[in-house]
């Protein structure tokens, strides 16, 4: 199967940079498949999961909580906000992650932040929400 | 000439700070791996941003640039933020940086500009403050933090574009040390609003599908992009600075042995030249009889 090479870069440190068959990629405007040969494209991430495949039966799950991802002629790279591996990842979390937005919402006085912040603040509770249930099943 | 108790004592003092300057440049030294560590982990992401930062705004131009890349249309008011360390004891690091944001504030001062300046350390409020107490507008503290991370720079950079948001500066620079190597960091000013894009590296081969709106995707990231260069400043700092007094204690572990070998010497000659001259008398006691 075609590869192409993938990146996943937070603030701190690389994730993950390597061969894959595909990505999917939690855009704004919904999920997406990332395969080799993707048109270019640069798109704005909300909190979810990115779910890479290394070949047909290997594949690995990052948790992103928002970033762009930048899809050119050979590769793809995630700029994540912050991302860390899905293991390492827990409702506990999420909440805390919730608490700090709420903050940082009641604290803004710029109108466009606080338009911004409140978006990110329904996505991240939406995503705790199916982050439950997928932990449920 | 001083007794043989004083050359004890002084001796036993070197002693004592050669003891802690040792100390702490081990600590430094073990610091400063992580430091170095972080500041290099978080390179590749700020050239990334960079790359894909360029690329977009090659394509938008004029009217429509957002603010914080085409700036307020003057150039009256500048913002210096000036990243320190919480503590001295590091050679030249934070009197260089000082120093270089003095400078630009002077000169800025001598074309009439107005200048305000944020202190991110304690150290370089120290410096400044006599120069240029009421430009002064406020100081960061860095002390509670203990390793650097993420939301440190978002709560600066948050409190550098409320201010910008407001209108009270045009121009913002920040000034931090580069990290080079152990021996060598380099201070440095950087401007950060309006954005400096970094020139020929827009490549215009591949035409970009967007996702939202192009001005949408530049709005989010341009208040990122200065994060995560804050937070470059705050880790290059860091591990300059571990840099700086690792090499700073070295040199003065040193020089407390030096001092040590030069007092020893004074010591045990001055002990001989008692014993000589205790023996002369008796000598010259018992010839005498």
């Amino acid at each position: 199967m075609a590869t192409f090479k993938f990146e996943l870069v937070s603030p701190e440190r690389i994730l993950f940079s390597g061969e894959v068959v595909s990505v999917i990629v939690p855009s704004v405007e919904g999920e997406m498949t990332i395969l080799a040969g993707h048109a270019p494209l640069v798109a704005v991430l909300k909190p979810g999961i990115v779910m890479l495949q290394t070949d047909a039966n290997n594949g690995k799950e990052f948790y992103v909580s928002g970033g762009i991802a930048e899809v050119n002629a050979e590769s793809l790279t995630i700029l994540a906000e912050q991302a860390r591996f899905i293991e390492d990842v827990n409702l506990s979390v999420l909440d805390q992650e919730i608490v700090t937005a709420e903050t940082r919402l009641a604290g803004s006085q710029d109108e466009a932040e606080q338009k911004r912040l409140a978006e990110q603040l329904v996505q991240l509770r939406e995503f705790r929400g199916v982050f439950e249930d997928r932990k449920a099943a | 000439m001083p007794s043989l108790k004083d050359l004890r004592n002084r001796i036993a003092s070197v002693k004592a700070t050669q003891k802690i300057t040792k100390a702490m440049q081990m600590v430094a030294a073990a610091k400063l791996r992580r430091a170095q560590m972080a500041a290099e982990a978080a390179r590749p992401y700020a050239e990334r941003m960079e790359k894909v930062l360029a690329n977009l705004a090659g394509g938008i131009s004029g009217d429509s640039a957002p603010r914080l890349i085409s700036g307020t249309g003057s150039d009256k008011v500048h913002l210096l933020v000036v990243f320190t360390a919480e503590r001295g004891l590091c050679g030249a690091f934070n009197s260089s940086i000082a120093r270089l944001a003095r400078d630009k504030a002077q000169a800025l001062k001598a074309e009439g500009k107005t200048v305000k300046i944020l202190c991110v350390g304690k150290k370089g409020y120290d410096a400044l403050k006599r120069l240029f107490e009421n430009d002064i507008i406020q100081v960061v503290d860095l002390r509670e933090f203990k390793q650097v991370g993420f939301a440190n720079a978002e709560a600066i950079t948050q409190n550098i574009l409320t201010r910008f948001a407001a209108g009270e500066f045009d121009v913002a620079t920040i000034f931090f040390s580069k990290f080079k190597s152990v021996i060598s960091q380099i201070p440095t000013a950087q401007r950060i609003i309006p954005a400096e894009i970094p020139a020929g590296t827009a490549t215009t081969e591949a035409v970009y599908d967007y996702e939202p709106e192009e001005g949408e995707i530049l709005e989010t990231l341009l208040p990122r992009n200065l994060t995560v260069q804050v937070l470059r400043a705050l880790l290059e700092n860091a591990a300059s600075e571990q840099g700086a007094r690792m090499s700073a204690m070295d040199s003065a572990t040193r020089n407390a042995g030096e001092m040590i070998k030069k007092q020893t010497q004074i010591y045990n000659r001055s002990r001989q030249a008692m014993i000589t001259k205790e023996l002369i008398e008796i000598i010259s006691g018992a010839e005498a009889l």
